[in-house]
């Protein structure tokens, strides 16, 4: 029971990977964020029901609530990205980058 | 005073009057020019009285003062220490190179006045000084090196002092690097001694101590090797372009270290290692041959030459191969007589040579200096006085001197080195009396007068001890005792020759030199026949001997390093290094590009750097399990 859990938690984070490497949108790549945080809470509470020890899915139920809050600090995130560029094209957010010396 | 605190005040005081003077001169814009004066002449003046102090005790009550003044360095059970001491040769030596420096300077004050250099000219004639003393009077070879060095430096920088002409400050160049081949022979001598002495200190004492240690062929070497140092100092051939050049030198300079002390050093340097001279016996004929070639070449040359320093540079150069050729012999006090007797008489008439020139306004060419009795019948008086020593007439000082290499020449059983040197002093009769003739016995040319009496004074004193300077070593013949042999105490070898012969001897010689004087009055004196001696005579142009040197050395060697400077260092190595830096920054660019500020890109690059480490970690568990 537990391999099965198993594979859709990677199959989950591996799709989140993707997402979160070739999508350009800014929002396609938050959700892909939340798609890897996800899925290592599903293994969690997966090994912690194998083990019947209830402390990962304590651990994992704090990092739902994280996840909750981050949200709004995405959102707001987002809305000073949009004022800056117009956009929420992640590829032009590259400052950080050698060709901005 | 004690000992110590006066050899050290004659050692010190030139360096800080040069300091003094060099303060002053970088940090004031308009100074007085008496305060360079009196800070010179007291720095100088003062070892000038101590070293005459020195020499008297040393002369008549023996004494050897000392100074230790530090440990130079100190490894395991070896030692250098910094020790002046005043021994009798540097005694001796001091006796002269101390008061001539300071009549010089004197002189110097006068011909220098209103010279825009004046401060610069006694920060370096101050500091010659100084490094000349450190030379004389230090203890073990290789602080004596140093000062070596330091006279070449300052040789170099009065040489160029009219540096606004390239043409000196070539000839500046010329001088140092022709030094450094002799400094290099001097020190690898100092380094074969080394490592042959080692551990005993480095004290002269020392070293010839060990000398019975050190076999045979290693000695010729070292021997060969210091004499090669001395070569360079002392312009004997084949190191002796130098000097002909160094006249570029305002006329101080030239009396000062191109004529009385500098070049002396040579000969000082092969007389402080007279032992090490005395048992390698091959190298010594060496020395003998080559001074006198380069007697005899100096004084074929300087009969042909129109600038009349340069004939008193060769002059120089040829009374240095008589000061050799006793050396090569084994005559070492003889040589160091000779060498006391030239300062005064040398010195002298480059300062008659500079009161000319002066008077000329820097004419400089005897063809054109007439008539000059004249006009300044004291200036002839001195000068004619120097020539007559300089000729070896009795009874000046250097008839005893140079009549005293000639007698040591002749019983040494090398009869060849006695005929060359007796063609080479009659050579300097004539080129001497071909000067002299053309400067004074000739019809009368307006000149200036502006010889101070800062210039007079001190070749009248000069003068006077060109006359009497022989009287310190008559020997036995005139009723003397050779009081300067027995002082010195150095091992010279024993000469025996009979008074008969001695007489004989000195008799054809003074016979030989008036003969000469004669013919040249005839030859020279008022008459225009020097105008029209050829210019173009192999003689005239030295034998080409820096045409020979160009050809042989100079252009090779510039070819070579302009090679090496285009396509070793230019082609190869900065090629090869701006191709490497050219190609790290290629790579710099590559990854440049991977580094895109794109945070997309990054946690792919984080993800490819996970599942290497998981399949490295995998690899691993695998291979342990």
């Amino acid at each position: 029971m537990l391999k099965s859990y198993m594979i859709l938690s990677i199959i989950l984070f591996s799709i989140g990977m993707v997402g979160l490497i070739s999508r350009r949108n800014i929002i396609v790549i938050y959700m892909s964020i939340e798609l890897l945080l996800n899925a290592v809470n599903l293994s969690l509470v997966a090994i912690s029901a194998d083990l019947a020890d209830s402390s990962a899915q304590v651990m994992s139920l704090i990092i739902i609530a994280i996840a909750a809050s981050e949200a709004a600090l995405f959102m707001a995130l987002f809305v000073v990205l949009f004022r800056n560029k117009s956009s929420l094209d992640a590829n032009l957010f590259d400052i950080l980058g050698s060709k901005h010396e | 005073m004690s000992d110590t605190l006066l050899l050290n005040i004659l050692l010190l005081s030139p360096l800080v009057s040069a300091s003094l003077i060099f303060l002053i001169n970088i940090s004031m814009s308009q100074t007085k020019q008496y305060i360079y004066t009196f800070l010179a002449l007291s720095g100088s003046g003062i070892s000038a009285l101590i070293a005459l102090f020195v020499s008297y005790y040393s002369y008549f009550a023996k004494k050897v003062f000392v100074s230790h003044l530090f440990t130079w360095l100190s490894i395991g059970d070896f030692t250098i220490e910094v020790t002046l001491k005043a021994d009798p040769l540097s005694s001796f030596m001091l006796l002269f190179v101390a008061p001539v420096s300071f009549l010089i300077h004197v002189y110097a004050a006068g011909y220098m006045n209103n010279d825009k250099s004046y401060g610069r000219f006694f920060i370096y004639f101050n500091l010659f000084i100084f490094f000349m003393f450190l030379l004389l009077l230090v203890d073990n070879p290789i602080i004596m090196f140093i000062g070596w060095e330091g006279v070449g430096l300052i040789s170099y920088a009065l040489i160029g002092f009219y540096f606004e002409d390239i043409q000196n400050t070539y000839a500046g160049n010329k001088a140092f690097i022709v030094n450094r081949i002799g400094d290099f022979g001097f020190l690898s001598a100092l380094m074969l001694m080394f490592i042959e002495v080692g551990s005993g200190g480095f004290s002269y004492d020392a070293i010839f101590s060990h000398l019975t240690q050190i076999d045979d062929d290693m000695l010729t070497l070292i021997a060969s090797l210091l004499f090669v140092g001395a070569m360079g100092k002392s312009a004997q051939i084949p190191l002796f372009v130098w000097l002909p050049d160094a006249m570029a030198g305002p006329t101080p300079v030239s009396a000062l270290i191109h004529a009385a002390t500098m070049v002396t050093a040579g000969v000082y340097m092969v007389a402080r290692f007279a032992p090490l001279y005395n048992i390698a016996v091959d190298v010594s004929l060496f020395i003998a041959y080559i001074g006198a070639f380069s007697a005899l070449f100096a004084a074929i040359v300087a009969s042909r030459q129109y600038d009349i320093k340069k004939i008193l540079a060769y002059s120089t150069m040829s009374q240095l191969g008589f000061m050799f050729m006793a050396l090569g012999v084994g005559a070492y006090s003889t040589a160091l007589f000779h060498m006391f007797t030239h300062a005064f008489f040398k010195a002298l008439l480059f300062m008659g040579a500079g009161a000319i020139i002066v008077a000329f306004n820097h004419k400089q060419d005897i063809r054109e200096l007439r008539g000059i009795r004249y006009f300044n019948p004291l200036l002839f008086i001195m000068m004619f006085t120097a020539s007559l020593t300089i000729s070896a007439i009795p009874p000046f000082s250097a008839f005893f001197s140079k009549d005293a290499i000639m007698s040591v020449l002749y019983s040494s059983g090398h009869i060849e080195l006695f005929f060359m040197a007796l063609a080479a002093s009659l050579l300097t009769v004539y080129y001497m009396f071909r000067m002299i003739f053309v400067l004074f016995f000739s019809k009368r040319v307006q000149m200036g007068d502006k010889s101070s009496k800062a210039m007079i004074y001190p070749m009248a004193i000069l003068t006077l001890f060109s006359i009497f300077a022989g009287v310190l070593n008559l020997p036995e013949i005139f009723g003397g005792k050779l009081n300067m042999s027995t002082w010195l105490n150095i091992a010279d070898r024993d000469f025996f020759i009979s008074h008969s012969d001695e007489i004989l001897l000195m008799g054809v010689n003074t016979l030989l030199i008036v003969a000469v004087i004669i013919y040249t009055y005839k030859r020279y004196a008022y008459t225009v026949i020097i105008e029209r001696e050829s210019e173009q005579s192999i003689v005239a142009r030295k034998f080409c001997v820096d045409e020979i040197y160009n050809a042989a050395v100079v252009r090779p060697l510039l070819s070579l390093s302009t090679f090496l400077d285009i396509k070793i260092s230019n082609l190869l190595i900065n090629n090869t290094i701006n191709s490497m830096a050219l190609q790290y920054e290629k790579l710099g660019r590559a990854f440049s590009y991977f580094e895109n500020g794109n945070v997309r890109f990054y946690a792919l690059y984080i993800l490819i750097g996970c599942v290497m480490g998981f399949v490295y970690l995998y690899l691993i568990l695998r291979a342990m399990l």
